[in-house]
């Protein structure tokens, strides 16, 4: 094995060894818990960082199980980009490491939560660095359990084991669909290997038809982990889980995986341009739902939920417009300043001991720290230059405003148009609540506690997040002549057949190649956005801007009720099913069997009245032969 | 290595003899050291193997004796990669449920009316009945290893009755409070069984001239008209579908399950359904592949509907013992639906799932039979918080729930993936219909089993739970878990170690039955 796939292969087996023997721990032995989690998160950054330096693809792969028709496979396939997103998943894995053994610092199931940390990492590294769909799906869905039991973490919030069984299950029925479109693939390439099966579709091996209904079934799954309209439900209630967790699941790991699994098979979907509609109007629609929902939320986290929620869709409204580069690179800006914007929040939530921003305010002094680099966060969520998010969502909109032409706003399919506008009125919206939640926390009057920094295993992971929070915009500058330069990767390229046949592939960015009429608005909107929000606040700093809203405002803070409606149309009408079987299954099958049996000891008491002083086994006997006679009878009359 | 073979079956019938006539202690330690010793001999048959012949069922070691030379009944023994794994689990599992006998015997019920059976004042009449459990379980065992390595068909049968009355008697006598009519339920249901078996072996060998299942498997049903084989698979199917069990010929096992002391559910569930879905790939599928062609949609249609009502019961269901009995309905749905499907990734599907079945499903009743000797019930209603109270058994009663819910990594997720997988590449409009239902079942066994862990697990400690001791787990029950766990495990890491095994037999049989 080469240098660079020995390290591919490090990256989910350390984590995942130290989390299996993590979970043998003694939950007292804290000490040995968390220096087990640092060391293999810090191992498998290092390997990530390597593989980056080293820019080579790591490729590998051995036999796992041979079953019957088609063969699985366990491997690597690491090339620069998955590489970049291994560095974005390994440095948030270790920071969170770091921050919890502070944070958590009298819980007395540290042990297991720092292992299950370590699975999380694991987990997630398996679907980047997977060359099989069968291995992607075991990663997938490890995830998805680590994230139940970490949800369910916290045993003093009487709401976290409901929410830790949501994420698992609403996850799980977008699996269903995953499952199916995996199975669709396998059997029409007779493989699972991502790479044959990107190469039988391009050969028109898998007819376009497959391609096309796995897509969509996949996005059922994607939708799921990526938290996408309508299955996104579960992610506001994720909040149950402790801060750091919340940074980990929203920076890198669980809604990362989504994106990061259609940018994989980006020529599969390039294939499918159903798929990659459908995916449009997804993300229009989560977008703004996103965004507006985090408008008139009152807990700090769950406005940093939702806007995790509207900011996926902007990778997927990436997707959806063809340039899988600018929906990576929103994947790794939104990594930095999500994850940033976590932890800071969990160093305000353990200052004014509360979550809510109605009890903060005035929270600057004190925590300067926490302060500027939550400043610095949020500049970079509402895309204000040159903070890193501002490069990243250009390159998004200027992605959509290209569409499949190529030429800015040229001959615009709808739903590219639609993201586009989506996208420029989100951008307002996100500006809007982000000074929100900036100015309630931390300026005018304290309604609450004062407050402190935090100690210094918390504080550093904030220091060294907002380094890519704000320079992370550079990588716009990397050359994209070289073959492994980061953004020159184009899977798309590799499969001309997709790009000749829909013009695809071509969604570009960088900073001298973004459109300044798309700027223009974009940054436009921001300023508004911002000022709005100042403005409403500066009139009366304590209360909140959000009044404004009026009515709508407590629609958008129960997230358009959509929880009821799920609850009315899933949730109940299967509880009522499984009622309805259940009664079936006790009165209707097992009373038909008792039945019988009753009527078959009544007809014996009445035959035996008949029968009595014949002995008992020569009615056995000639029952039995009239039984077989029976039978021989039928088989000699159907022969 | 015949040797071997024989002692698989001779040791574990010596030890139940020493077992019942030896005093209690003695004898449950002699009967634990049988099991062992037939668990060493089970694992040593991999060693040194050789697929025999070039047919279908190609045997790693065998043995072919006379037994009625004038019936041309034949004493045919044999493992092949196919058996191997199940006959491993059924030592490995006897072995754990003597020895956790040894440790902890099941006080057997009274029958005293107006004493709630299962409370506490019954609690002090221990007996020096183990011994008799001990030597009933092995005579199980020797019952279902005979069924696993019959290679003749009539032997087979025989094999498949012997289990029958022992596990009645271990219903019967250390179950729970409704034991009587619970064990009496299992073996009529099971004799009604037996009957449609005999009557389809008598069906095959009548029509075939023969008993051997090598030869028989080997013609393909060559030799019996259509009709016969439709007939004969019809019989076959009913009788296994009833031990598997397949929907609607289930209402037997909840109720045995449920009743049934702690090793009795273990082996139950863990190792006797599998004589239903092994028979059926092996015997039904085996000897008369026409009729399964005929038949197999329908077996699909209901293998499905299993999934489906045994996922749906479950999340209605408030008992957790009455729950994880329902679950199994589902899980052998996929075994089921994945030898419906009569391909070779649907039988590897059936196999590696039989295996991962018998493993969480053995784990879970161990785990739902700590609680309930601690806590002194099963009701969902009167659990809760037990991470609170006894963190370790939490943590393993977890583990067990998600591998059973078939998360990818653990061994339950091989099986049904595949049997989905299978139906899609079965192709057709009905097998699609199937695949997605079946791939639904796979969620809602999610939602049922974090609804059993949210009741049981999370939450404050309620009373029932508050007052369970021990809060630690015994040295004895780590012991006879932790191979449940590793196992679980490593095939889910490493599902090769069933499937490397299985998968040259399975290609022979579907060679073979392939027309």
């Amino acid at each position: 094995m080469s240098l660079p796939t020995v390290l591919a292969v490090l990256l989910p087996t350390v984590p995942g060894a130290a989390g299996l023997a993590g979970l043998l721990v003694r939950p007292a032995a804290r000490r040995t818990a968390a220096a087990l989690g640092i060391a293999a998160t810090a191992v498998a950054l290092v390997a990530a960082v390597a593989l980056t330096a080293l820019r080579q693809t790591a490729t590998g792969s051995v036999t796992l199980a041979d079953l019957g028709d088609v063969t699985v496979h366990v491997g690597v396939r690491v090339d620069p980009v998955a590489a970049a997103v291994a560095v974005a998943v390994g440095t948030v894995a270790l920071l969170v490491q770091v921050y919890s053994v502070a944070y958590l610092d009298r819980d007395d199931r540290y042990a297991p939560y720092a292992a299950q940390v370590s699975l999380f990492c694991a987990a997630m590294l398996t679907v980047v660095v997977a060359s099989d769909l069968i291995q992607l799906l075991v990663g997938w869905e490890v995830m998805g359990i680590c994230s139940y039991l970490l949800i369910a973490h916290d045993r003093t919030l009487p709401e976290a084991p409901a929410a830790a069984v949501k994420a698992f299950l609403v996850t799980r029925v977008g699996d269903v669909g995953f499952w199916l479109g995996v199975i669709l693939l396998g059997t029409g390439a007779d493989s699972f290997r991502i790479d044959d099966v990107i190469r039988a579709a391009a050969s028109g091996e898998l007819s376009h038809a497959r391609v096309t209904a796995a897509c969509l079934l996949l996005l059922a799954g994607v939708a799921g982990k990526s938290a996408q309209f309508p299955l996104h439900t579960w992610l506001p209630d994720a909040m149950a889980g402790p801060t750091p967790i919340s940074a980990l699941i929203h920076a890198a790991t669980m809604v990362a995986a989504g994106i990061y699994v259609v940018a994989r098979l980006y020529p599969l979907f390039l294939g499918a341009p159903a798929a990659l509609t459908v995916l449009g109007v997804m993300a229009a629609v989560t977008m703004l739902l996103g965004a507006l929902a985090a408008t008139a939320q009152d807990d700090i986290k769950r406005v940093l939920a939702w806007s995790t929620v509207s900011q996926l869709a902007y990778m997927a409204g990436a997707l959806a417009a063809g340039s899988d580069q600018a929906a990576i690179f929103h994947l790794l800006t939104h990594a930095a300043f999500k994850a940033l914007l976590f932890l800071a929040a969990g160093s305000v939530i353990h200052a004014a001991g509360t979550n809510l921003m109605s009890r903060m305010g005035g929270l600057r002094r004190g925590m300067p720290v926490t302060f500027w680099t939550m400043t610095v966060g949020l500049a970079a969520l509402a895309g204000v230059p040159p903070f890193a998010g501002f490069w990243s969502k250009e390159a998004v909109l200027d992605a959509a405003a290209r569409g499949s032409s190529g030429t800015v706003l040229a001959s615009l399919a709808p739903v590219h148009l639609l993201v586009l506008v989506a996208g420029l009125v989100t951008v307002a919206i996100t500006a809007w609540y982000a000074t929100r939640l900036w100015l309630r926390t931390f300026f005018g009057a304290s309604r609450g506690a004062a407050g402190h920094e935090p100690a210094r295993t918390m504080w550093i992971p904030l220091v060294v997040l907002a380094v890519p929070a704000v320079g992370l915009g550079a990588l716009t500058l990397v050359p994209r002549t070289t073959e492994f330069g980061w953004f020159a990767y184009a899977p798309a390229r590799h499969f001309g057949v997709f790009t000749a046949a829909s013009g695809y592939g071509r969604g570009a960015f960088g900073g001298a190649e973004l459109d300044p009429v798309v700027v223009a608005i974009s940054l436009a909107m921001t300023a508004a956005g911002v000022l709005g929000a100042y403005l409403l606040w500066r009139r009366d700093t304590a209360a909140d801007p959000a009044r404004v809203l009026g009515r709508a405002g407590a629609l958008f803070a129960a997230g358009f009720r959509l929880d009821d409606v799920q609850r009315a149309l899933v949730v109940r009408p299967v509880q009522a099913v499984a009622t309805a079987v259940w009664l079936g299954d006790a009165r209707v099958v097992d009373g038909g069997v008792t039945g019988t049996a009753r009527g078959a000891r009544r007809l014996g008491r009445t035959l035996a009245r008949l029968h009595t002083g014949l002995p008992g086994y020569l009615t056995a006997v000639l029952a039995g032969a009239l039984v077989l006679g029976l039978v021989a009878v039928l088989v000699g009359g159907v022969r | 290595m015949t040797v071997l073979l024989v002692a698989t079956l001779a040791v574990p019938a010596l030890g139940a003899l020493a077992a019942a006539l030896l005093p209690d202690r003695t004898g449950r330690v002699v009967g634990t050291v049988a099991a062992a010793l037939a668990f060493l001999a089970s694992v040593a048959l991999a060693f040194g193997r050789e697929p025999g012949g070039t047919g279908a069922i190609r045997p790693w070691h065998q043995l072919d004796v006379p037994w009625a030379p004038a019936l041309d009944l034949r004493f045919h023994l044999g493992v092949d990669g196919i058996s191997w794994p199940l006959v491993v689990l059924t030592t490995l599992l006897t072995l754990l449920c003597c020895g956790y006998t040894v440790w902890r015997v099941p006080v057997p019920g009274v029958d005293r009316p107006g004493v709630d059976p299962g409370g506490p004042a019954e609690e002090a009449r221990p007996d020096d009945r183990g011994r008799y459990l001990v030597a009933l379980l092995l005579a199980i065992e020797v019952g279902i290893l005979g069924v696993f390595e019959s290679l003749d068909l009539v032997l087979f049968f025989v094999f498949f009755e012997i289990v029958l009355l022992p596990m009645y008697a271990v219903i019967a006598v250390w179950g729970g409070p409704r034991r009587r009519a619970a064990a009496t339920k299992f073996v009529l249901y099971t004799l009604f069984g037996s009957v449609l078996l005999l009557a389809g072996v008598f069906v095959v060998v009548a029509g075939a001239g023969t008993a051997d299942l090598v030869t028989l498997t080997q013609r393909g049903g060559a030799g019996l008209g259509h009709g016969t084989q439709v007939v004969a698979f019809a019989l076959l199917a009913l009788a296994f579908a009833v031990k598997s069990p397949l929907w609607p010929l289930h209402t037997w096992l909840p109720d045995a399950h449920t009743e049934a002391p702690t090793v009795g559910s273990v082996i139950l569930a863990g190792v006797l359904l599998k004589m239903g879905t092994y028979g059926l790939l092996r015997v039904a599928v085996g000897t008369v592949p026409g009729g399964a062609r005929t038949l197999a949609p329908l077996l699909g249609v209901l293998a499905t509907a299993a999934i489906l009502i045994g996922a749906l019961v479950c999340l209605r269901q408030t008992e957790l013992k009455r729950l994880i009995a329902y679950s199994s309905v589902g899980h052998m749905g996929f075994v089921l639906l994945g030898i419906a499907t009569l391909s070779a990734t649907g039988f590897q599907a059936a196999l590696v799932g039989n295996i991962a079945h018998g493993l969480l499903t053995g784990l879970l009743f161990f785990l739902a039979g700590a609680l309930k000797d601690r806590a002194h019930t099963g009701e969902l209603d009167r659990l809760g918080g037990l991470r609170e109270v006894a963190p370790g058994l939490a943590g393993l009663l977890a583990f067990a729930a998600i591998g059973s819910l078939g998360l990818p990594g653990l061994a339950g997720f091989w099986g049904e993936l595949f049997t989905v997988y299978a139906a899609v590449r079965h192709g057709g409009p009905l097998w699609m219909v199937l695949a997605v239902l079946a791939a639904v079942g796979g969620a809602l066994a999610a939602a049922y089993f974090l609804r059993l862990l949210r009741r049981v697990t999370h939450g404050p400690a309620v009373n029932a739970v508050v007052g369970l001791r021990p809060t630690a787990l015994a040295g004895a029950e780590l012991v006879a878990w932790s191979p449940l766990v590793l196992l679980a495990l490593a095939v889910g890491l490493a599902p090769s170690l069933v499937l490397a095994l299985t998968a040259a037999p399975v290609h022979a049989l579907v060679t073979a039955v392939t027309p």
